[in-house]
């Protein structure tokens, strides 16, 4: 009976009938199961995704995807070589399993899955990627404002041809250098905040017409009389005419490069590009890991209980379904030889459970807690909102409950470098959750993990030197040998001597400086 | 929703980015590829090419923060008995708190070598880069050249086999429409509209059996295919230089040359054998064996099978140059030749060895080279400077400026480096 069910030809599952039987699949169980996702993310879960691609692909070309991080078009540099060979050899040697799926961002939204998926994992795998992952793509604040989902196929297409062509007119060597300078200052290289817009002369005029009826409005005699400040502070007006030309201080670094550095050539600049924009696209990502995965595993998790309920699942699917999911959101003690961290698919999920909980059956504490969203009854609703308008920082330090804090048993643990032991600064109790939940939150925050770099300031009439400051926090000073890598690097595109201050932001003292001067191997 | 299908792409996608990673480490792959090489058997190289490449050159720096220094924080899962307050000793090991994986090692990560597996392909590259046979063709290419064909365009002439089927009913096509051929649908609609007439008395019947008539005539006229339509594939004779060659592998298998010596040959002409095949296309190697009568054999009873008897070297350049005269004339011929032997002959063959090499096989050979090999232990002391039989009278030879290398080999480990220095790309300019 089974097995005559599987063989329906109908394209829209009805509730009842089984989507497959076995671990086999072919192209028409692929287009059954997504249409049965799809009836529970539209309806139920109120997703709204993407066009879906789902490219099936074999375990050689999902290394081949890891060696370009994942996407399916790349430029060539040997660094994907070095990690293809890595992946390749601890993948043979039984190391390392490879990923069910890779998800693009990308208009319409294509999911790698491999061939070697039973039935049942292409089901997880549509529901994860094909509409979780996908979901959040289209919907998170991030994503949107920052990449560009339509387009980023065709710009990496262009990436590539740009840099073979550059590559066959300049030569490999080349080429080489500046991608090999270019990725080393890959994460000083992405736009934190949305740049200032030029305002255009309407505006501005219509801007100055309105302060001056403001300052008529409120316009009061007395203010003549006020002492005017005596001998404000004001800086050299050159630098600082010189500073705002070159919108510094900077902290982008590979735009001021691609702007600024004066002996580059065209050719030069649009590969800094290249990586630039590649480094934009990827930002979100790294933002929102633990929202991202835990949108997906929370997704998956309501569709394929929801196909279980319908009866389109066997018994046998679901078990299979349970035994992976749950491997997903293992998440190991601190004491487990396994540790390696917080698990983003187990505190995501785990968090985004919990927020379903808030919402449904609150407690007197969460009503405490989250007045705003306890008790409201629709979930759905508030994850969506979660999902979009959040990334893990703000995510963590907004919905991070005591029960949850509870329930993983978090610790704080604080190692200060003049202490002779470490301390336990706060546990999962009434003084510690929202103490904890702030450092926690912390930890995600991308930008408080990237060494704060920004160039300060270039001497453009004298010696052309780059000043660039590294403000330590707590501290903790960068990596000497990359460090003076990565500056020489720097100093090589900048065509002049580049020098890095380490500075202690608490008291402006300067910690380690490290200096590079330019090797002619550009020009 | 799309489903496709990518798992007929073509693969090796990847390729492009390893061949720059190798052409990034290649300085250092190809010294472990010799080193390598040195240890392993010959007959297994490449067959694992595992090799590791310190870190240095393949590195990725980034800025990073410096790992277990500075204040620290850490939020961990799992706690079971700490409460606010308590103190820890650090873990041993330094970096992260309770066994943390923020990264805690990954400063000294970076300085370790980097492993990876080379396919057999890329291992042999490397390991027989800059090597050569020497002055291959130079004598012959500008000398005798064999013709070729290749594809140039399209003729109007031709064999049949070579008709372009295509380009023929293109120019056919391009015709018919130019003349405006009656086509077979208008001739059909027209004989069913007479047929329509004849059956109504249609009064115009005599001026459409008239037009049929002529349109018949007209697609007569204009036939389907013309011979002015006819193209045929042209093919360009072109000169094709030779650059064959073939390799003479002799050696002595007589009683005195002990297992050892035989070994030494024996890798000796495998890592030529593996050299010949991989560098040159069109290369024959013809085997032979002597004791004190030469035969010529196949590759698996030279290296294999035992024999034993007396010396008589002068048996196996006599079977050389039958063989060269009956089916590798010089002038076609690249030939090459490499011996090995112990250095041991009867000494009354010097001058027949002598005189057969001068007149008959050095002005025949690009090159000969000789592979006198020894015992394990090397040249005893106090016989420092012995040299064989065979030694003195290849010496006086190459002293007289003729095309003769010759180098001693007395352990497996100088197999290799010997084999370089004979077929080093920079001897062949030294020797032009």
């Amino acid at each position: 009976m089974v097995a005559s069910l599987s063989r329906t030809k109908s394209t829209a599952p009805k509730p009842g009938e089984l989507l497959f039987s076995g671990n086999d699949w072919d192209f028409e169980t692929i287009r059954r199961i997504h249409d049965a996702c799809e009836a529970v993310a539209g309806p139920e879960l109120g997703l709204s995704w993407y066009p879906n691609q789902i490219e099936i692909i074999t375990a050689e070309q999902m290394l081949d995807a890891y060696a370009s991080i994942g996407m399916p078009l790349f430029y060539k540099h040997w660094s994907f070589g070095k990690h293809f060979a890595q992946q390749e050899a601890s993948y043979r040697r039984g190391l390392m399993g490879l990923a069910y799926e890779i998800v693009i961002n990308s208009d319409p939204c294509i999911s790698y899955v491999m061939e070697e998926n039973t039935a049942t994992m292409q089901t997880l795998v549509i529901a994860h990627a094909a509409f979780g992952h996908n979901h959040f793509f289209k919907n998170n604040y991030l994503f949107r404002q920052w990449t560009d989902a339509e387009g980023i196929l065709d710009y990496l297409d262009f990436a590539k041809s740009y840099i073979a062509r550059c590559e066959e007119r300049y030569g490999h060597q080349a080429v080489e250098h500046v991608l090999d300078a270019a990725h080393a200052l890959m994460s000083q290289g992405v736009h934190r905040y949305p740049r200032k817009k030029r305002p255009d002369l309407a505006s501005e005029q219509r801007r100055e017409r309105e302060r001056e009826e403001h300052g008529e409005q409120i316009y009061n005699d007395l203010w003549r009389t006020l002492p005017t400040k005596t001998g404000g502070q004001k800086g050299d007006p050159a630098l600082e005419r010189r500073r705002a030309l070159l919108e510094l201080p900077q902290e982008n670094i590979l735009y001021f490069l691609e702007k600024v550095a004066p002996r580059l050539r065209p050719w030069q600049r649009e590969i800094l590009r290249i990586v630039r924009l590649v480094a934009q696209y990827f930002y979100p990502q790294r933002q929102t890991k633990v929202m991202n995965e835990g949108c997906a595993t929370y997704c998956h998790y309501r569709i394929m209980n929801a196909l279980s309920q319908k009866g389109q699942l066997s018994e046998a699917a679901y078990l299979e379904f349970l035994t992976s999911h749950t491997n997903v959101i293992r998440q190991p003690n601190f004491d487990d030889r396994s540790f390696g961290g917080h698990n983003p698919y187990a505190l995501g999920f785990a968090m985004m459970q919990d927020i379903a909980r808030i919402v449904e059956q609150p407690t007197q504490e969460d009503r405490e807690w989250f007045p705003d969203i306890a008790g409201t009854g629709d979930a759905m609703g508030v994850l969506r909102d979660c999902w979009e308008n959040y990334r893990d920082e703000s995510f963590i330090a907004q919905f991070l409950s005591p029960k949850l804090m509870r329930d993983m048993r978090l610790f704080h643990i604080v190692d200060d470098p003049d202490e002779p032991e470490m301390r336990v600064e706060a546990i999962h109790d009434e003084r510690g959750y929202r103490k904890m939940r702030r450092s926690f939150a912390r930890q995600y925050d991308v930008a408080w993990l990237d060494p704060d770099i920004e160039v300060v300031d270039v001497d453009l009439e004298g010696d052309r030197r780059l000043i660039l400051h590294h403000k330590a926090l707590n501290r903790i000073t960068l990596q000497k040998e990359d460090a003076r890598r990565v500056l020489q690097h720097l100093a090589d595109l900048w065509g002049y001597d580049a020098v890095l201050k380490e500075v202690d932001p608490a008291t402006g003292a300067v910690l380690v400086e490290h200096s590079a001067s330019a090797r002619p191997i550009f020009f | 929703m799309h489903i496709v299908d990518r798992r007929l792409n073509p693969g090796g996608k990847s390729l492009p980015n390893r061949q720059r990673f190798l052409r990034r480490v290649k300085d250092v792959a190809q010294r472990a590829v010799r080193e390598s090489a040195r240890e392993k058997d010959i007959k297994d190289l490449g067959k694992d090419g595992r090799i590791s490449v310190p870190g240095d050159g393949v590195r990725e720096p980034r800025f990073a923060r410096q790992p277990g220094t500075g204040h620290q924080d850490y939020i961990l899962p799992g706690n079971k008995t700490y409460v606010e307050g308590d103190r820890i000793e650090r873990p041993p090991g330094g970096g992260g708190g309770g066994g943390s994986g923020e990264g805690g090692d990954g400063g000294e990560n970076s300085e370790d070598a980097f492993h990876f597996v080379l396919t057999r392909e890329e291992f042999l590259d490397l390991f027989l880069e800059d090597l050569e046979l020497p002055d291959l063709a130079k004598r012959r290419l500008a000398v005798v050249e064999t013709e070729g064909l290749r594809r140039a365009g399209y003729t109007v002439s031709g064999s049949p086999a070579n008709l372009a089927l295509s380009r023929t009913l293109r120019n056919s096509m391009s015709r018919r429409i130019a003349l405006k051929r009656p086509k077979l649908e208008e001739l059909a609609a027209l004989e069913a509209e007479i047929a329509q007439a004849e059956a109504a008395n249609d009064p115009r019947l005599p001026d459409l059996q008239l037009k049929l008539l002529e349109l018949r005539e007209r697609s007569k006229r204009i036939p389907y295919v013309d011979p002015i339509d006819l193209r045929f594939r042209r093919f360009e004779p072109y000169p094709k230089p030779i650059a064959q060659a073939v390799m003479f592998c002799l050696m002595d298998v007589s009683g005195s040359m002990t297992e050892h010596m035989k070994d030494l040959a024996k890798r000796f002409y495998i890592l030529l054998h593996i050299f010949l095949t991989r560098r040159y296309k069109h290369v024959e190697i013809v085997f032979i064996r002597h004791t004190d009568k030469a035969t010529e054999v196949d590759e698996e009873t030279f290296f294999g099978s035992r024999e034993t008897g007396g010396t008589l070297v002068s048996s196996a350049l006599v079977e050389m140059k039958r063989i060269v005269t009956e089916r590798y004339s010089p002038d076609d011929w690249n030939i090459y030749a490499a011996q090995a032997s112990d250095g041991d002959n009867v000494s009354s063959d010097g001058p027949t060895s002598t005189e057969l090499l001068r007149a008959h096989i050095l002005p025949a050979c690009q090159h000969f080279a000789y592979l006198e090999v020894g015992d394990e232990n090397g040249p005893r002391a106090g016989f420092v400077e012995h040299r064989t039989t065979l030694w003195r009278t290849y010496e006086a030879l190459a002293r007289a400026g003729e095309p003769l290398a010759m180098r001693k080999v007395n352990h497996r480990r100088d197999i290799y480096p010997v084999f370089r220095e004979l077929f080093g790309r920079k001897d062949a300019k030294a020797e032009v």
